[in-house]
């Protein structure tokens, strides 16, 4: 059966004037003869959060990759931070990519270096216009890894950490430089319930007391709808669940879109009403049956 | 009839374009690993770590195999001179063999085993885990960081390693030649070193110098476009000291035929 697309129109003019972060413009990905991304156009914009669901291979890694110039798109445009990034030689890319934190599947930390290491690794190799002393670079790795809750594995290796320890340290690498845009390929993928709660935890406290915008890749909705209806309260350090009250200025779902990509193309982009209201069968497997708030 | 012609000719195409896609890839790897040579970053203690691992880690192996090389080469040409009672002649023939031909490929093929499938599975294992992405991604030309700096720790280190695998192995037909053959040391030495040119020394030298980039780059090349996970990685590993061998014999072949013309 096929699936029905039910993309809005683009929000062109979100952000009064302003540009997005982020931005596909009609993006195709191919690789021989397979096709990972079909026709995606989408909008990131500041302080938003977009959460990208899909089933395995459905090309949500690719589009991650596809954002940051690690894949090039067979067509289409792709900006980053209003710069067209389609055609950039490599080397050009560094310095837009040093605003972009990435957290990979498996962590992708470097297993040769130590936790510390890995943290300082932003710090000290990306292209920044000053390099920040040795103080400033310890001071940076502990805030980082106090954020994550692990100050005490400055030590270890990566192989020495849990699968959850992993992800929040890769966490900390992709905030340490306290970039505007971080984007997660499945955060919780691979993790029991609890740390899977803890890792977004994290990530809705990252995006509130940072104000960075999110791309997150995942395929529980549970991930999704606590990004949505919690925020991060600061003075209580404890996430909350969001006033959803049309209009409130404290609605956080207001800011948060999701996407669903089905055999490389976005066949849903929206809120999280639109998304529990959705009809479309392949749409309707993402979102949680008890869900729907009355 | 013409449909069949053009679909065996479709045939060839497809089956001779993965190969050509890779040696295009290969030379786009190079190409990029020598232009960093002369852009920063230079990440100088990667290549000192590297030269470590390359060149004292190898120290042992070369210096062993340097040796028995030098004592059976020693042993066998002493049979063929003993039949032209030529058996003084053993120490040039040693130096000789040692020098263009038998130092720089057998250290550079003991090298390519134990450093192209190192260098290929640790950058496979990179790969497949997204460190390599990873490091893209956080503001870092791989090859620079990777490629570069194996590529000049080997470089700067197969020749010198070449140097001593001579040096040992002439100590070993040495050896073999003062208690077996009743040789003086003078009657080994002197005309074996007087035999050596400098053309034998230039090309001594130069085959382990392209070697070095071989071993490298193809170590490097197959670590960096590994797919499939660990299985993934094993086939790097090999692939890449089949390569680095095939290649070390194809090269050395055209190097002697340029050194043999020359002279």
């Amino acid at each position: 059966m096929p699936i029905e697309a039910i993309i809005p129109e683009q929000k062109i003019s979100r952000g009064n004037g302003g540009q997005p972060l982020m931005r596909f413009e009609h993006v195709s990905v191919q690789f021989d003869s397979d096709v990972a991304l079909k026709d995606v156009s989408f909008d990131l914009w500041p302080g938003e959060t977009r959460v990208l669901f899909g089933a395995a291979g459905s090309g949500k890694s690719v589009l991650l990759k596809t954002a940051i110039g690690l894949l090039r798109a067979s067509a289409g445009r792709v900006f980053l931070f209003g710069e067209d990034i389609t055609h950039a030689e490599e080397r050009d890319l560094f310095g837009i990519r040093s605003r972009v934190g990435v957290l990979f599947q498996e962590g992708g930390l470097f297993d040769s270096l130590t936790v510390a290491e890995n943290v300082a690794y932003p710090l000290l190799n990306q292209q920044a216009a000053s390099q920040p002393s040795q103080d400033e670079v310890d001071r940076r790795i502990e805030e980082a890894l106090r954020f994550v809750e692990l100050e005490h594995t400055l030590d270890k290796f990566p192989s020495e950490l849990s699968g959850g320890m992993r992800r929040r340290v890769g966490i900390a690498r992709a905030i340490v430089t306290e970039p505007p845009l971080v984007l997660y390929d499945s955060p919780t993928a691979g993790l029991d319930p609890i740390t899977a709660n803890t890792i977004m935890a994290l990530i809705a406290k990252e995006r509130d007391t940072k104000d960075a915008a999110n791309m997150i890749v995942t395929h529980r909705y549970q991930d999704g709808e606590l990004m949505a209806d919690f925020r991060y309260n600061a003075r209580s350090e404890r996430l909350e669940p969001v006033s959803h009250e049309a209009g409130g200025s404290g609605d956080k779902s207001l800011d948060t879109v999701f996407m669903v990509l089905c055999e490389g193309r976005l066949v849903f982009e929206g809120s999280q009403v639109e998304l529990e209201s959705s009809r479309d069968p392949y749409v309707r497997r993402f979102v949680r049956h008890d869900a729907g708030r009355g | 009839m013409v449909a069949s012609d053009s679909s065996g000719g479709e045939r060839l195409l497809d089956f001779l374009k993965a190969p050509v896609a890779a040696i295009q890839d290969f030379f786009i790897l190079s190409g990029r690993a020598l232009k960093n040579l002369v852009r920063p970053p230079h990440y100088a203690d990667d290549i000192f770590i590297q030269m470590d691992v390359i060149g004292v880690g190898s120290l042992p192996i070369v210096i062993l195999v340097g040796f028995f090389t030098g004592v059976v080469i020693t042993m066998q040409m002493s049979r063929a001179l003993s039949t032209y009672g030529a058996v003084s002649q053993v120490g040039p023939v040693v130096m000789l063999t040692l020098v263009r031909e038998l130092g720089p490929v057998l250290t550079s093929i003991l090298v390519a085993g134990r450093n192209a499938s190192g260098i290929a599975s640790e950058l496979g294992s990179m790969k497949v885990t997204e460190q390599i992405d990873a490091m893209r991604a956080l503001g870092t030309d791989p090859i620079q960081k990777l490629v570069t700096p194996r590529m000049i720790a080997t470089c700067a280190t197969l020749p010198l390693l070449t140097i001593i695998a001579d040096t040992v192995g002439l100590f070993g037909g040495f050896i073999v030649a003062y208690f077996s053959l009743r040789l003086t040391p003078g009657q080994y030495w002197t005309p074996a070193y007087q035999i050596l040119a400098y053309n034998d020394v230039v090309q001594g030298l130069l085959k382990p110098f392209v070697f070095a980039f071989i071993v490298a780059l193809v170590g490097c090349f197959y670590g960096m476009r590994t797919t499939g996970g660990t299985q993934g990685v094993g086939r790097a590993t090999t692939q890449a000291v089949v390569a680095a061998v095939v290649w070390i014999f194809v090269l050395t072949t055209l190097i002697t035929r340029v050194f043999v013309n020359i002279s």
